[in-house]
């Protein structure tokens, strides 16, 4: 290679090197340097696509104080902006421990939506008929079924003929869109397709606190448990090691293809979960629309959090905060509904961009030279 | 026209728009990145040529220049998201999948902004003429066969020339299979990636300005375009990562898709309207059955590049 005969002659003016550790405060001050540059390019991309801000450039003020106008103003805004957090923060925790074995599951979207589907089909036919109570139970039961019979389908394949199920689990989504809309179609005689507020099947909100309280409490203590499960337990432990080496797995007895499918019905239950939690807690309808995205953007949380469960609640509510933020200046901006993508995808650029900064250093030829002399 | 051929014209002028897309995404896969940003980056091909054509609509240029310009602007904008993706995943090392979902979040949020600023009369009435010559005036599916398709299916033809049949080919090919042994050998792994992923990403854009511009040809068609994306992803397994196949492939993935609307037509199949999302499935569905059967038979030249989704670092060796 040319490089490498160049290094014979003179060395080349920097390399990179795997950093072995940093420490936390300066991964820290490296990714809100990354945050800091994002938002500051979506300062100029706005620039370009809001007309407003063009005519009067002094609104760029108005601007970034949206995105705090969006979360945090308003007590009920608050409220919104936590109940946004938890659902995303629940299917991002549904897909970590797939992630964790290297099974890169991108369905969480069709396993989510398949478990919305799941609890509404059980309120549609039995609703009225069945105690409320015993009707909530039914719901569950058939959101968790729905979420992990979609999950487990792939890991089935993946483990007896290692089908890749990145591409499968792509697929899967697109097929969950389309069972929901044929139930749709088969529910709504009328052809619009759009299925109302059911009246049954409603998860009752805590005497105290606010209804989304519910659902916050449910996601925090599914994040500690799954981070115990995770970390403290066998299952846990035989994740980590599929995850680090199969080989190594197979030599130490460990059965990789219980394992996996395993680990994906232990995906698919907390899909279906989050499912049911969109379906009886919060919509009571189910749309191809429900999960709305979220499933993949969960993926970016989770690997942001490096699948972490504790941590995802901080990458989860960045990626909330930032799309509230985005929506509301698109509400106050009066521009497409699309631009939060925007911003967020830009802003994602840059996060994972940082990355690299946080594991690889630039050893520049005159630095490496120092620390020769210096050892 | 008899019912049958216009089918199965109008399937080939439908999967054209999955052919650019998945020709694209195959010379990315061969290069060892699953670029899964492809929806979004066919969505920012077409509002780039969107864009262009709405500045020069009111310059009275001739044909020619009008379908050069937008082919230019569509490949402008979406070889730039090729070079954002292969920047974040080649020179960072940056997890592709992450990568690739981000680029969709933002091409298509990114889309839909523009589009909604541009106004359809002006990129959207006049150019569809010239970008359907020679079969403007049709009046049947033959109206779709425009220039852009005939440029498609020779970019499906080279480009797995190229592969298959060219030392260039081989050493990409090398690099998606085991870039460590590729570089040995002395091929620039960076180099090819970056170019594979941008001239694929190019392609791919096509695929959106064709799709908005010639074939569906109506000012809502680049809201269905990011689903055609991930169907593009699903035709490069159909096609077992063979750009030329992306041809036949297509066309049943275009049948699949439009014979729901077909099918109601023939007085002899009653199709519910219940039918109609499970046949749309279809294309999903034989794409797994694609995906499980090439996995169960596991020849080798039928799987996915070796090192596919894997970010190479040198020094990991």
């Amino acid at each position: 290679m040319s490089e490498q005969k160049k290094t014979a002659v003179h060395e080349p003016l920097f390399h990179l090197a795997k950093r072995s550790n940093i420490s936390f405060g300066k991964a820290m001050l490296i990714r809100a340097v990354a945050i800091l540059l994002g938002l500051l390019v979506c300062g100029l991309v706005a620039f370009l696509l809001i007309d407003k801000l063009r005519e009067n450039p002094g609104k760029i003020g108005d601007f970034y104080y949206s995105f705090i106008k969006g979360s945090f103003t308003t007590e009920r805004k608050l409220w919104k902006f936590l109940k946004n957090m938890a659902i995303l923060q629940c299917i991002s925790l549904a897909v970590t421990p797939a992630f964790r074995m290297r099974f890169w599951n991108i369905g969480a979207e069709g396993q989510t939506l398949m478990g919305v589907l799941g609890s509404i089909t059980v309120a549609f036919y039995w609703g009225g008929r069945l105690p409320e109570w015993l009707l909530l139970i039914l719901m569950l039961i058939a959101a968790l079924l729905y979420g992990a019979v979609w999950a487990v389908i792939p890991a089935l394949f993946k483990a007896k003929w290692n089908t890749n199920e990145t591409l499968f689990t792509l697929m899967m989504n697109y097929v969950a869109t389309y069972v929901v809309s044929y139930f749709l179609v088969i529910w709504v005689p009328s052809g619009s397709s759009t299925l109302g507020k059911l009246k049954y099947g409603k998860l009752p909100p805590l005497p105290f606190g606010d209804q989304y309280l519910l659902i916050i409490l449910i996601v925090l203590l599914l994040t500690v448990g799954l981070f115990i499960y995770l970390k403290y337990s066998k299952q846990g432990y035989e994740i980590t090691v599929v995850g680090e080496s199969v080989r190594t797995a197979q030599y130490s007895g460990i059965n990789v293809k219980k394992v996996i499918i395993r680990t994906m019905v232990v995906s698919g239950l907390l899909c279906g979960l989050t499912g049911y939690l969109i379906g009886a807690g919060l919509d009571q309808s189910v749309t191809t629309e429900s999960v709305g995205g979220q499933g993949f953007t969960a993926i970016i949380v989770s690997w942001l959090a490096n699948f972490n469960p504790l941590i995802m609640i901080v990458t989860a509510g960045l990626i909330s905060f930032l799309n509230s933020g985005a929506a509301q200046i698109s509400q106050d901006f009066n521009v497409s509904g699309a631009l939060p993508d925007v911003i967020v995808g830009i802003i994602l650029f840059f996060i994972i961009g940082c990355e690299f900064f946080i594991n690889y250093q630039i050893v520049f030829r005159h630095s490496a030279k120092v620390k020769e002399v210096a050892k | 026209m008899n019912v049958w051929l216009n089918f199965l014209i109008e399937s080939l002028a439908f999967g054209a728009v999955f052919m650019y897309g998945s020709t694209g995404e195959i010379l990315t896969e061969k290069a060892g990145h699953l670029n899964l940003g492809i929806p979004g980056i066919m969505c920012m091909g077409g509002a780039g040529g969107c864009l262009v054509l709405n500045i020069i609509g009111g310059w009275n240029l001739p044909p020619v220049l009008v379908v050069i310009l937008g082919v230019m602007g569509a490949l402008m904008m979406s070889m730039l998201m090729g070079l954002i993706y292969s920047f974040l995943t080649v020179t960072l090392r940056a997890n592709q999948n992450v990568t690739g979902l981000a680029m969709t979040t933002f091409g298509v949020g990114l889309m839909k902004v523009i589009m909604s600023k541009l106004d359809p009369t002006v990129y959207l009435v006049g150019p569809k003429k010239i970008f359907r010559w020679p079969f403007a005036e049709r009046t049947d599916a033959l109206q779709y066969l425009g220039v852009l398709f005939f440029v498609g299916v020779a970019i499906a033809i080279v480009a797995s020339w190229v592969l298959y049949r060219t030392k260039v080919g081989l050493r990409l090919r090398s690099v998606g299979e085991n870039p460590g042994t590729a570089d040995a050998v002395g091929i620039n792994v960076t180099r090819y990636k970056y170019l594979a992923t941008c001239i694929g990403s190019g392609i791919s854009g096509l695929g959106g300005f064709y799709c908005i511009i010639d074939y569906m040809a109506s000012q809502e068609a680049y809201l269905s375009l990011e689903a055609f994306g991930w169907l593009s992803i699903a035709l490069v397994i159909f096609a077992l990562w063979r750009p030329h196949m992306t041809i036949i492939g297509s066309t049943v993935f275009g049948f699949l898709f439009s014979c729901s609307s077909y099918i109601a037509n023939i007085e002899w199949i009653t199709v519910t309207m219940a039918a109609k999302p499970l046949l749309k499935m279809l294309p999903y569905v034989v794409t797994v059955l694609v995906l499980i059967i090439t996995s169960i038979r596991n020849k080798r030249e039928n799987q996915p590049p070796a090192s596919l989704g894997l970010a190479y670092f040198r020094e990991e060796r």
